[in-house]
């Protein structure tokens, strides 16, 4: 009697607990439905945007096999037939394979992380707003005649002259991309913070599922191979804009400089590429081997090395270009290394398929394609990187048809997998098994019959990059097959778009976890809850669905953490990186169009630059830094209504932290060893000057002498002080003493950086006339806007310690700014050693 | 089990090995770039920037030799094995040490790679 009492009392309070959590986790409705910054509705946002761009770039890859189908063919002029293949290759790279990975991952990761969210959603949301008006950007300039011709990695000097470039292609080009750079560095933090702090209670790195090693380590990447891009790029605009000579030869600069930037980073980019979409036949192959993956520590070095040795081979792109062969021998040989980490994965794939009763299925079938097209790529991949067989097929179409293998086998087909994988998730519904099928036949022959005759239109010396060819080469057949083959490939592409949109109301509900997989992501009820997950579980294997018994009824029942939002906030757990242990019970923000008005704000920025409307520029840059402060002031560090709370089985919580237990805390670390990264590639440019020159400041030349340097170094070290004594004067209750500390503070860093400009502008540097003075300018003007940034937060902090929402006790504010001012004290000592020290001792 | 005299493993012991790897290939490099960067005497033995090489790679090696044997040694004493899934302190200890094991057999491997250029070629050419 009291047992059947007690359980409709039960029933009661989860159905309170569950109405509790649709509320609060309820999507906007109407137009501010797009105020939205959940991850599940931006992730898929983000996922259909980067489709979309793979489907124009696509089509702009039929348009240059239509051109190239026959010889002599004048189906597009010569000049657009450059934009279109240089729009292919920069769409492809930058707005799909790349923003693909960022996409699924902010989708499915808190899936799998059995949480509610990731700690920064309205920082992903943003990140999705960038991406989108940055692409829509660089993509639209085709429609004008206006896109970039120069291929993908833009080398100058044919890029950066007037002459050989007339047009504002390039600028485009460059503006556009760095833009996104910035939201793919933004998804890094998120991602990183995501995986280490946001994981379930009781998932141990050794518990972790295999994606979210990838994830890790790929975010690890990003966060050092995208910053040397971003040095390039202002170095690259800087001398389209202002004729600063950095690529110049005949004022000092050096071509060179921009390929070592642009490969630093495009080496490693196509392992940011790949691996992330082997992690997801690393979810998928146990599911259809209906076993736990073999060898996870395998997996571990396998991902961990890959993502060391990418960072050893981008000079394999540039054998051709005369280096030393010791220089190249180094290369080539970390280019064959990094075989051994790729084998291993192949290898325990095949392992575990041996060891598994195999489920055939479509996203399996595209699995096996991915592995047969990936390995034949990966072999002509360890051709190509012996520097003498390079030298024959360097930019040849033996090199397309590599670079194709790799990336459709390694990404395309894999992230295909996961679409018919992961499907039922997103609509409730599985894909079509008959149309996956026949998509995936269609892909596979069409792709083999495109690009295998490209090997020998390549070896027989059909260059890459021409708009046509005479006839009488023998190149006519293989060329002709080839546009064959990618319409073939096309039709294929074209089936699963349809499956994808076809209506499918008639169709029922797919069962939930449809494929009886063993992770948290399959825990999603069908049709899906917008709270993510219904409780934040207690993981004890890395496969809980299938080795913890009574898992998902728990699950369901709200028997774990974080069952209710009593104080209808959005809330997620925190937990420590190593064993998960709970932390601390984490507010996350929820809908606000400010992130998308801080995108809008910032996309004017790049795009008046690019058109040179400085006024307009300046006026956007400086609504956008109005438009992120306000968003800060009012969506972060927020003082909780009490200090603790209860999240279910006898846990107490803080919802406040400060300092190294935060999320915001290592989300500023990482976001500054990104910048610390840029800036280093800016000192790398310096000193690869001071190494090719033999004289290098130039002789006679003025320089900016140590005074005015050594002056902004003292009051920028002032500076640092300061910002660190106000966080500790502050959290030992001294408020009036930490105030003076933060305006003093404010003060010194202007001052600092005002001295450091003096130093090369009373000396006459003019960074026009040589790669010497020109250089000196930027590191100057690199510290001295991350000095002017550091004053603002300075500023900042003190104006929300005055508006009480800076304590003692809640100081996340100054604890990240106190941060910030070490790195900003690097910087600037590096900046100082590096003009005052180096032309003593030239 | 006692973990005291042993390494308490994290993730930056993780990739203590492989980080040894990339500072000896960037070192490498720089060492070879600064020797042959104004490339005028292709044809000059550069046996200097050889020998310098061999310095580094023995260094790396040893740093990473050291980081093996201490990660084999660990992962033998705290039990050894290969699943490591269990949902302890103890497993995800074995797990750590198992991978520093395989990261730096990796990075040994890899060291040596990249600096066999050097026993083999001569000048700037
Ligand atoms: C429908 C499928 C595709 C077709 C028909 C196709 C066709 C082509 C062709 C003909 C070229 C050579 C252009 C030239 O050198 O003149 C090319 C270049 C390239 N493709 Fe594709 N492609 C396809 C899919 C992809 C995918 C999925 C990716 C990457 C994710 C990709 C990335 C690239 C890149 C990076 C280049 C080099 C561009 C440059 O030289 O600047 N392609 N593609």
């Amino acid at each position: 009697m009291s047992a059947t009492h007690d359980g409709r009392d039960a029933e009661e309070l989860r159905k309170g607990q569950e109405e509790r959590l649709n509320k609060v986790w309820e999507t906007p409705k109407g137009w501010r439905y797009w105020s939205v910054v959940n991850n599940t509705e931006v992730g898929i946002w983000y996922t259909a945007t980067s489709f979309a761009f793979m489907l124009f770039a696509g089509v702009l890859g039929l348009l240059a096999r239509v051109q190239l189908a026959v010889p002599e063919n004048d189906f597009l002029t010569a000049s657009f037939y450059n934009q279109v293949y240089t729009l292919h290759g920069t769409v492809m790279m930058f707005l799909f394979a790349v923003p693909i990975f960022e996409a699924v991952a902010i989708v499915i990761l808190p899936q799998m992380l059995g949480a509610r969210d990731l700690p920064f959603p309205r920082l992903s949301a943003f990140g999705y707003w960038c991406f989108l008006i940055g692409g829509v950007f660089v993509s639209g300039s085709i429609f004008f005649g206006a896109a970039p011709e120069g291929g993908w990695f833009m080398y100058p000097p044919l890029t950066t002259q007037e002459r050989f470039t007339p047009g504002y292609g390039p600028d485009i080009w460059l503006l556009g991309l760095s833009f996104i750079e910035v939201a793919s560095i933004a998804a890094a933090v998120e991602l990183i913070v995501g995986t280490l702090k946001c994981r379930p209670p009781g998932m141990r790195l050794n518990l972790m599922p295999l994606y979210a090693w990838y994830v890790l380590v790929v975010a690890g990447m990003i966060l050092f191979a995208f910053p040397p891009l971003i040095a390039g790029d202002i170095l690259f605009e800087l001398e389209r804009l202002f004729n600063w000579p950095f690529f110049d030869p005949e004022r000092g600069g050096d071509p060179m400089l921009w390929q070592h930037l642009f490969w630093i980073f495009g080496h490693p980019e196509v392992y940011i590429v790949f691996l992330p979409a082997i992690a997801l036949v690393a979810m998928i192959i146990p599911t259809f081997a209906q076993r736990p993956l073999i060898g996870y520590s395998w997996i571990v070095l396998a991902a961990v090395g890959t993502g060391f040795l990418s960072f050893g081979l981008w000079v394999h792109h540039m054998y051709a270009t005369g280096l030393p062969s010791i220089s190249l021998g180094f290369f080539s040989a970390a280019s064959e290394a990094v075989a051994i980490p790729t084998g291993v994965q192949v290898f325990v794939f095949i392992a575990t398929l041996l060891a598994g009763r195999v489920v055939n299925s479509v996203p399996m079938l595209f699995v096996s394609g991915a592995l047969a097209v990936f390995v034949i790529g990966g072999l002509t991949g360890v051709m190509v990187a012996l520097a003498p067989f390079d030298w024959q097929a360097h930019d040849t179409y033996f090199i397309v048809a590599h670079l194709h293998y790799v990336l459709i086998g390694g990404m395309l087909f894999p992230v295909v997998a996961g679409v018919y994988y992961y499907w039922p998730l997103v609509g409730s519904r599985r894909l079509s098994d008959r149309l996956g099928k026949i998509a995936f036949w269609l892909m596979l022959i069409g792709f083999n019959v495109a690009f295998f005759p490209m090997h020998l239109s390549g070896l027989m010396g059909m260059p890459r990059r021409v708009w046509t060819y005479p006839t009488g080469l023998g190149l006519d057949l293989p060329n002709l097959i080839s546009t064959v083959g990618a319409f073939i490939f096309a039709a294929g592409i074209l089936i699963i778009v349809f499956d994808i949109l076809r209506p499918k109301g008639n169709q029922p509900y797919a069962e939930r976890n449809t494929w009886n997989a063993g992770t948290l992501e399959w825990l999603s009820e069908v049709p899906g809850k917008s709270w993510g997950v219904r409780c934040v579980p207690i993981i004890k294997t890395r496969y809980p669905l299938w080795e913890q018994p009574g898992f998902m009824e728990d699950y369901d029942k709200g028997r774990f953490y974080l069952a209710d939002a009593e104080e209808l906030q959005r809330e997620t757990m925190v937990t420590s990186v190593l064993d998960g242990e709970p932390v601390q019970c984490l507010r996350v923000p929820g809908p606000t169009f400010m992130t998308m008005i801080a995108a809008i704000l910032l996309g004017a920025v790049f795009i008046f630059a690019t058109f040179h409307w400085w006024e307009a520029t300046l006026v956007a840059m400086v609504l956008t830094t109005i438009s992120i402060l306000v968003w800060l002031w009012r969506g972060t560090s927020l003082i909780p209504e009490k200090a603790e709370k209860d999240v279910g089985l006898g846990l107490s919580l803080p919802l406040y932290k400060s300092g190294p237990q935060s999320v915001g805390w290592w989300a500023m670390f990482i976001t500054m060893v990104g910048d610390g990264t840029a800036f280093l590639s800016l000192v790398f440019g310096y000193f690869f000057f001071f190494t090719i020159h033999e004289d290098f400041p130039p002789t006679g030349a003025p320089t900016p002498g140590l005074l005015w340097p050594l002056v902004s170094l003292a009051l920028t070290a002032g500076a640092w002080a300061a910002a660190w004594a106000a966080l500790k004067t502050n959290k030992a209750g001294n408020v009036a003493v930490a105030r003076v500390l933060m305006a003093g503070g404010t003060g010194l860093a202007l001052a600092g950086g005002a001295a450091l400009v003096w130093a090369p502008y009373g000396a006459g540097l003019d960074p026009v006339s040589h790669v010497y003075p020109a250089t000196v300018w930027v590191l100057v003007i690199w510290t001295v806007a991350h000095a002017a940034v550091g004053a603002l937060m300075l500023a900042y902090c003190l104006a929300r310690s005055f508006a009480g929402r800076l304590t003692p006790v809640y100081d996340i504010d100054i604890e990240n700014v106190a941060l910030y001012w070490h790195f900003m004290a690097a910087t600037g000592l590096i900046t100082v050693a590096a003009i005052g020290l180096s032309p003593l001792a030239a | 089990m006692a973990f005291s005299r042993h390494t308490e493993d994290n993730l930056w012991t993780l990739i203590a090995a492989p980080t040894v790897w990339a500072f000896h290939f960037l070192l490498s490099y720089v060492v070879a770039a600064v020797e042959c960067a104004p490339n005028s005497d292709i044809f000059e033995p550069i046996g200097g920037t050889r020998l310098l090489v061999a310095g580094i790679t023995v260094i790396a090696l040893v740093a990473i030799g050291f980081v093996l044997w201490r990660s084999i040694r660990e992962w033998r004493y705290h039990g050894g094995g290969y699943r490591h899934n269990e949902d302890t302190d103890l497993d995800r200890e074995r797990f750590l040490e198992f991978s520093t094991v395989l990261l730096a057999a990796l990075s040994f491997v890899g060291v040596i790679f990249v600096a066999m250029p050097a026993l083999t070629i001569w000048d700037c050419r």
